[in-house]
């Protein structure tokens, strides 16, 4: 018998595949850079993340289902891809002047953000679990390598080593589950694993359940949620700073996309009782992230404890398990990519040729140094804390109304004093910005881009937080169709 | 849609100009300090006169909202933006931008470094300050209700003294904590309300449509009482929710504690009235008792507390804590005289304990120390800031003439019809209230003057008997003539009560047929937990 070939619209990935092939012909380019002009690729990356924006721009409302159902593109998919682009324009924005004074300007850091920047793009719209394993460790593979970025610096090669090897171990535990659930189930198709549930009432198999645990675990890693946190805080403080942002935005983003679409379509969230793993899962993660957070030093400890903390309120979301809970997902994940793009741009800001200026302490007087990035760094913090009127602030109350109203009231009061807590260290660097005396030392390493990164990104946290209409109406639509 | 009876969004004018002014005052040089600090003053001044302007367009005898404005913001949610005031929140307003007029100038001197955002902090608070007391829509409240506490976090945190950090932070984590439970008490109406079976089926953060709500006592009113209590009671600050007053109060700079004091910590009590009480009416009648009981442990406590106090400011700041016991013993009273005088109360409050503080910034200014000790036998040095003192000590206190005893009176009056006992014990608060005052006075202003160091003091300058002056005159206005003040809130508190005694017959009859109605609660309650299985389990 002829094997015959699905029917493929290309169409369907052409955003992708504009950015995979500028990101190769980004490699072949490199050699042919001299070395003190490797920003021109930083732009060229930037003109690609544009045109691969443009045409996703032009797929906007379209319905696809590709690749003998592997790939979709609908609007669940879409907004994903616009919100990947978006940070990863943000991140090579940052990093064309990071990466001079770093002495790590290659042409490849720009081309591997690209790639990376093409699994997470694939992930919202895998509807299979093979396209989505496939699509993570696209993500994960680029990302490993830039986080061993600075390879002169032991402190960036132990952090990528650590991110390396649980990763790797993430992933083998995400493929073990799919094999089980293929093992349990006869299929990788979502939708199908969905039906043959649904029909054979096997909710309680014991090789789904392990399928669920180790996808749980798998999740559990890549998103940083606690007990599998461990690598976060060490990866965080030894990347260069715009990888960083890139693995606790893009990647998280990233993470949380596949993960509703598997476990939504797949195992149905809202039958059986799966959210009690979850439940459990979600208030450790937020309540280890944020106790640990208060005694850190390094602004991206901090924040690596800052970002398990939101990753546990995000959790929220799938927990409650209805309509606005993953509706909320989406919105606060918008919030929170800005708002951390935002404080990690500023982290940027303050290394210079002396000072890497991510301790606390470097914050110190910055507000008095320089008014406007005193109030950017109140709006990030009020944001973070979720105090409105600001992206954050609109993310956790639709969170937290997802969790009322599905009945979650426990959840919601651990989450709120969660949230109490998270105020006293995202406002001890706002007291060191606005009540201490400035460093003599102090350098702003200012470029245009960086200008724009931080601009772009505390205007948009600012405005989401007055007017989150657009975002919450293309959220609940997304959500209504891929439900 | 649609904008009030002048055609014109006045409240929302009003709500932005110091907005407005603070945004302005980003862009001059930090050098230009005269200049500053006029367009402060100036800002503050126009928002003052555009609150008067609202006394001609409202209407004192209706008690719905008026001036309103409404336009659709978040529909996907049903957020509206929408203001709008009655006659409670009439005075409260014109008692904001006449304290924040005065706060700017009290601190003309008394502040002198970092001037530039000293006075863009103040105008974003009046900004956050007016709009609680006009948002007709929940998520719009919570907006400003927040927001606020960032200025004053950092008007303590910058030009505080003593352990001005420590304060900042307790203030700021002391008031999330309390709003964030009543962010979750707000989201359960929400949702409670959209479901059909109690309220209206509308996805709707309205405060007016939420006031409608007829939700049983238990669990749903017994629960989100307590919610909304938490947010409120850290903020009025209740016993035992009040420690963080004394620290927030004594180290924050004079017109931080002014603005706090007067404004501020009427947005707890403002809550109770706005919401707890029309919102959950049969709730306020089932915690009654413990509320009066919480305010009758406040008034006694604060009192003793500020009896044995060293430093003024502390002592001012634990009269506040009795004072605002006062405030909850009248709304809790859950009658006329008892709201009323509440209501009236919050003004004398902000009138006089504000006048306080403002004294205790002036002899600071001077000496550098509020220790009690330090001073003695003022009077003869400083006649007119004696004079202003004992006035405003009086007003305090609750001497009759003065508009301190006007509220606390109707509070009395209040409270005896609920309760006699209650009556009795508050009374003991009032006695001890002349106790503190007295005593402090007559240990700053009388005997020798035998420090040296206050030989040299100055008496009150013109700028400052210019801004003690409107505060002297509302003491003797409200004191002797308070009915302008009374009629205003009239229909509003008239609209309150009657929203409570229906409840209150309901809950009558509900307690004569006890057991049909423990029947059908726990019909319902098996209905509730049908209906969210998930949620009984968590």
């Amino acid at each position: 018998m002829m094997p015959t070939l699905p029917d493929i619209q290309l169409i369907a990935i052409l955003p992708e595949m504009i950015l995979a092939i500028m990101a190769c012909a980004l490699f072949v380019a490199d050699p042919f850079v001299d070395r003190e002009k490797k920003e021109q690729l930083g732009y060229f990356a930037l003109a690609a993340l544009g045109l691969s924006g443009l045409s996703t721009g032009f797929l906007w409302g379209e319905s696809i289902s590709t690749f003998s159902g592997m790939i979709v593109l609908d609007s669940y998919a879409l907004f994903f891809k616009t919100l990947f682009l978006i940070v990863s324009a943000v991140i090579i924005l940052m990093s064309v002047l990071y990466v001079k004074i770093e002495r790590i300007n290659l042409g490849e850091y720009y081309g591997l953000i690209l790639m990376a920047t093409v699994g997470m793009m694939f992930m919202p719209a895998a509807t299979d679990l093979l396209s989505f394993y496939l699509s993570l460790e696209l993500m994960s593979m680029s990302l490993y390598v830039l986080t061993a970025f600075m390879r002169k610096d032991p402190k960036s090669i132990e952090g990528g080593i650590k991110y390396f090897l649980t990763g790797i171990f993430a992933s083998g535990l995400i493929l073990y589950g799919i094999a089980f659930l293929f093992g349990a189930t006869g299929t990788t198709n979502l939708a199908n694993i969905a039906a043959f549930i649904r029909e054979n009432e096997t909710v309680s198999s014991p090789s789904l359940i392990m399928a669920f645990v180790l996808l749980v675990t798998g999740f559990g890693f890549k998103v940083a949620a606690v007990p599998f946190h461990m690598w976060a805080p060490d990866v965080y403080e030894g990347s260069p700073t715009p990888v960083t942002a890139y693995l606790s935005t893009g990647s998280k983003a990233a993470a949380f996309s596949a993960m509703l679409r598997v476990f939504i379509d797949a195992f149905a969230l809202s039958n059986g009782n799966w959210w009690q793993i979850l439940w459990i899962v979600a208030v450790l993660t937020m309540t280890l992230g944020n106790l640990l957070a208060l005694v850190q030093t390094n602004m991206k400890r901090l924040l690596a404890y800052s970002s398990i903390a939101h990753a546990g309120y995000l959790l929220i979301g799938l927990i409650a398990a209805n309509e606005i809970g993953y509706a909320a997902i989406m919105v606060y994940l918008v919030g929170y990519v800005f708002m951390t793009l935002g404080v990690f741009a500023l982290i940027t800001l303050l290394c210079s040729a002396n000072l890497k200026g991510d301790k606390i302490s470097d914050f110190k007087g910055l507000a008095r140094v320089n008014p406007m990035l005193g109030l950017a760094f109140i709006v990030f913090a009020l944001s973070l804390v979720g105090i409105p009127p600001s992206a954050g602030f609109v993310g956790k109350l639709y969170l937290f109304s997802a969790a009322i109203q599905g009945g979650f009231y426990w959840l919601c009061v651990i989450a709120v004093l969660n949230s109490t807590v998270s105020l006293y260290y995202y406002f001890k660097v706002v007291q060191v910005m606005y009540m201490d005396e400035p460093n003599e030392s102090t350098v702003l390493s200012f470029s245009p881009t960086l200008k724009v990164a931080i601009a772009v990104t505390s205007f948009v946290t600012l405005f989401l937080g007055l007017y989150p209409e657009p975002i919450i109406k293309a959220a609940i639509h997304s959500v209504q169709t891929f439900l | 849609m649609g904008t009030n009876e002048f055609g014109f969004p006045l409240l929302s004018l009003l709500a932005y100009i110091p907005l407005a002014g603070a945004i302005a005052i980003l862009f001059f040089k930090k050098e230009e300090e005269e200049k500053i600090m006029k367009t402060a003053f100036a800002v503050s001044i126009v928002a003052l006169l555009v609150s008067l302007l609202l006394i001609p367009g409202f209407d004192s005898t209706k008690s719905d909202m008026q001036l309103t404005e409404q336009y659709s913001w978040i529909p996907s949610l049903g957020v509206e933006y929408a203001f709008g005031i009655d006659g409670i929140s009439l005075l409260l307003i014109v008692m904001t931008t006449i304290i924040t007029s005065i706060a700017i100038v009290s601190s003309y001197t008394a502040v002198n470094f970092r001037i530039k955002e000293y006075y863009v902090s103040i105008l974003f608070l009046e900004t956050g300050m007016l709009g609680v007391f006009m948002a007709l829509d929940f998520f719009l409240f919570y907006i400003f209700w927040e927001i606020m506490l960032v200025p004053m976090y950092f008007l303590i945190g910058i030009w505080g003294g003593g352990r001005r950090l420590y304060s900042a932070i307790k203030f700021f984590l002391y008031t999330l904590f309390g709003s964030l439970f009543m962010l979750l008490g707000i989201l359960a109406i929400y949702f409670l309300n959209a479901n059909p079976q109690y309220g209206t089926g509308q996805y709707t953060f309205s405060i007016l449509e939420l006031q409608k709500l007829n939700l049983p006592l238990h669990p749903f009113q017994f629960w989100l009482f307590l919610a909304f209590f938490l947010g409120f009671a850290i903020k009025v600050p209740m016993f035992p929710f009040h420690t963080w007053l004394p620290d927030a109060h004594t180290d924050a700079p004079t017109a931080g504690s002014v603005l706090l004091a007067g404004i501020l910590l009427k947005m707890g009590t403002y809550g109770f009235v706005r919401f707890c009480l029309p919102i959950f009416p049969e709730a306020s009648v089932y915690f009654m008792p413990y509320m009066s009981g919480l305010a009758l442990v406040g008034i006694v406590y604060g009192a003793l507390v500020a009896l044995a106090q060293k430093d003024i400011k502390r002592l001012v700041a634990y009269s506040s804590v009795s004072h605002l016991g006062f405030v909850m013993l009248g709304i809790f009273a859950l009658n006329r005289h008892g709201l009323t005088g509440a209501i009236l109360q919050m003004v004398n409050h902000g009138v006089s304990t504000g006048a306080l503080f403002l004294i205790v910034g002036m002899i600071y200014e001077r000496r550098h120390t509020r220790l009690i000790a330090d001073f003695g036998g003022l009077s003869s040095k400083m006649p007119i800031y004696s004079a202003v003192f004992a006035v405003t000590m009086f007003s305090s206190m609750g001497l009759p003439g003065l508009n301190g005893f006007v509220g606390e009176f109707l509070i009395l009056v209040g409270a005896f019809e609920a309760n006699k006992i209650y009556a009795g014990i508050a009374v003991i608060g009032i006695i001890l209230g002349a106790a503190y005052m007295l005593w402090l006075f007559q240990r700053m202003m009388f005997g020798p003057l035998d420090k040296p160091e206050n030989q040299k003091l100055l008496d009150m300058n013109r700028r400052e008997i210019a801004y003690m002056a409107p505060l002297i005159v509302f003491m003797f206005w409200i004191g002797l003539f308070p009915k302008p003040f009374i009629s205003v809130m009239e229909p509003a508190v008239d609209k309150i009560i009657a929203r409570l005694n229906s409840a209150g017959a309901m809950a009558k009859q509900n307690s004569s047929t006890e057991n049909t109605a423990k029947k059908t609660d726990t019909k319902k309650r098996m209905i509730t937990a049908q209906l969210t299985e998930k949620g009984m389990l968590d």
